[in-house]
């Protein structure tokens, strides 16, 4: 199974991240687990939401181990403006006390300050429960640490050919394999609630989306038209996917009502519409369509008879949209010749930024809470996973021991 | 690549909806009818003559549609792969010929039965990839299909970039990736 090794790479300066001290936490009872060591994972997540700019370990002016040992004024002129203590103590029925303090420096005081109880299996998870109360309590931003990602691995040489949808923890730990098949497997997509995916496999030697709820294991088949059956995007109350079918001649994008099947067909046209999400507002869709000549992104509302609004004029390929929780941005692959890089609209004033440097970047997805863009990204011929801060400024990658990885899909809430 | 040499001139445009062949130049020899003769063919391949109404063509390959025509390594037939440019589903001069070959094999054996799988190469994005190589597909099957075969005889399936036979990330390995396979059921 493919264990995850978390790389980060800063690529430029930290300017409007926020400096944080975490201190390492003070472990009672036990020698620190390396799997579950919870300051490491707060400060690996807070760098990694590019929103924080953790003061390295080696670098800590002092270790205050409780408040009563924090030296306010000492840690204002080092220009912190927040530091996190707190304590993992062993209990005798073998289970954790997780303790944590947030201290702002310049309100001198302890801000938020929460008790858990842990295993060894929750620790992980118990750390990034922390790094979301931190992110939030700062940013007044949902947390998206405890939460999952998936995604799918492939397996492939002359005579092998092996994908697998995975899920694990947003960091790339803990993963688990919800599907092998020796056929493709593509496009996850994680329901609202975090409960169920939607994806395309090809196992019974077609196209066909399947709905699959990671906690029963229980899937059924949603889709098996002929042709086409892609792209299946959820609408945010659960209870519909958009996606792609060609059963009628071309490409084209349709709603399924999940508790019915009825089909409701959204664009007609010779073209490929295809890769639709939807807005924030869950009002209309956005997706990719070539009627211009080449791939664009356009926007259309769901009620019957609406019409379509482009919305990149830049450049020859503009497709793959995933729009902020926010809904005033959308990330976007932009291609240019041989060169595919993640771009973000502004949709209020439809100007445009390139994020990454290719040369194959796809399968942009925005974090629930907007800090980073997770995509596909190819290093040394290696598919990889890798993240890439809103603003463009903080680059970084999860790194899988074997197998290509691609196809990102973030969770907003752990089911 | 293996390229086959055709004698056609014949220019086919098939857009997405299309089923409209627009020949935009002088046409040779075509006559529909299955007699598989062609103009400006060359002999001197091999296993001139043999098979039903066989004539070799200038890549010394027979024309042919008995049954077995498409196991001869000697027949056009045995070529099955049509490959396209980028970001197109347009069956080029190339191939327009081979494709017809098989949409004529298809006409003359009712029994026989293909699957279309498109395919295309690693850049762009990957749903998108799906839905061109499904064009590419149908744009051959829409030839086959004007060449005389039944829709029930044709099935499609688009990989998309999912399943490459070349590798690299040069030029070469994705021309080799941008195609449409005949599969033979």
């Amino acid at each position: 199974m493919a264990q995850a090794v978390l790389k980060i790479d800063i690529t430029e300066g930290f300017e409007g991240a926020l400096p944080i001290a975490v201190i390492p936490f003070q472990w009672n009872g036990t020698a620190k687990t390396v799997n579950g060591d919870v300051s490491a994972i707060i400060m690996s997540d807070l760098a990694r939401s590019g929103k924080f700019s953790p003061v390295a370990e080696k670098d800590l002016i002092a270790r205050p181990q409780t408040l009563a040992d924090v030296h306010y004024k000492t840690w204002r002129i080092a220009g912190m403006d927040h530091i996190v203590i707190g304590s993992v103590t062993k209990q005798t029925n073998g289970t954790y006390q997780v303790q944590f303090r947030l201290i702002d420096i310049l309100k001198a005081k302890q801000v938020l300050g929460y008790n858990f109880s842990a295993t060894d299996k929750t620790l992980r998870g118990v750390a990034h429960q922390i790094s979301d109360y931190i992110f939030s309590h700062i940013t007044n931003l949902p947390g998206a640490f405890n939460t999952r990602i998936a995604y799918v691995t492939l397996n492939r040489s002359k005579n092998l050919y092996k994908a697998r949808l995975q899920i694990s923890d947003t960091d790339g730990y803990n993963p688990q394999t919800l599907l092998t098949s020796d056929e493709p497997i593509m496009s996850p997509a994680w329901s609202p609630d975090g409960s169920e995916l939607a994806y395309v496999s090809f196992e019974s030697g077609q196209a066909e989306i399947y709905t699959h709820n990671i906690r029963t294991g229980v899937r059924k088949s949603r889709s098996k038209y002929k042709g086409l059956n892609g792209s299946p995007a959820w609408s945010h109350d659960g209870k519909k996917l958009a996606l792609t079918l060609s059963k009628d001649g071309n490409p084209d994008i349709y709603i399924l009502n999940l508790s019915d099947n009825k089909l409701q067909r959204l664009t007609n046209h010779w073209s490929i519409d295809t890769e639709a999400v939807w807005s924030a507002d869950g009002k209309s869709v956005i997706y990719t369509s070539s009627r211009s000549g080449k791939p664009q992104l356009y926007r259309q509302a769901v009620h019957s008879g609406s019409k379509p609004e482009r919305l990149t004029y830049e450049g020859n390929y503009n497709a793959s949209a995933s729009v902020s929780a926010d809904g005033k941005h959308i990330a976007y692959v932009h291609g240019e010749g041989n060169v595919f890089r993640i771009a973000v609209l502004e949709l209020a004033t439809k100007s445009s930024r390139i994020l990454t440097d290719g040369p194959l970047d796809e399968s942009p997805e925005y974090a629930p809470n907007n800090s980073i863009i997770l995509f596909a990204s190819q290093e040394k011929r290696q598919a990889v996973l890798a993240g890439v801060s809103v603003d463009g400024r903080q680059k970084q990658r999860l790194e899988f021991s074997d197998g290509e990885v691609r196809e990102p899909s973030w969770a907003a809430v752990r089911y | 690549m293996k390229k086959l040499l055709l004698i056609s001139m014949l220019v086919l445009s098939v857009a997405a909806c299309g089923e409209r062949i627009k020949p935009d130049d002088e046409t040779t020899g075509e006559n529909g009818q299955g007699s598989a003769g062609q103009d400006g063919a060359t002999a001197g391949g091999i296993g001139a003559g043999s098979g039903a109404g066989g004539t070799v063509l200038e890549s010394g390959k027979l024309v042919s549609y008995e049954k077995n025509a498409i196991n001869d390594p000697n027949n056009v037939l045995s070529e099955k792969v049509v490959y396209f440019a980028y970001d197109s589903n347009t069956v080029g001069d190339d191939y327009l010929e081979l494709v017809k070959h098989h949409g004529k094999y298809l006409s003359f054996n009712a029994g026989a039965s293909v699957r279309l799988e498109g395919h295309a190469d690693e850049r762009g994005t990957r749903e998108y990839n799906v839905a061109l190589a499904e064009n590419r597909a149908q744009a051959v099957k829409q030839i086959m299909l004007y060449e005389g075969a039944s829709n029930d005889q044709i099935s499609v399936i688009s990989y998309g970039e999912e399943k490459p036979v070349a590798f690299g990330h040069d030029d070469e390995s994705m021309s080799l990736n941008r195609r449409a396979e005949i599969v033979y059921q």
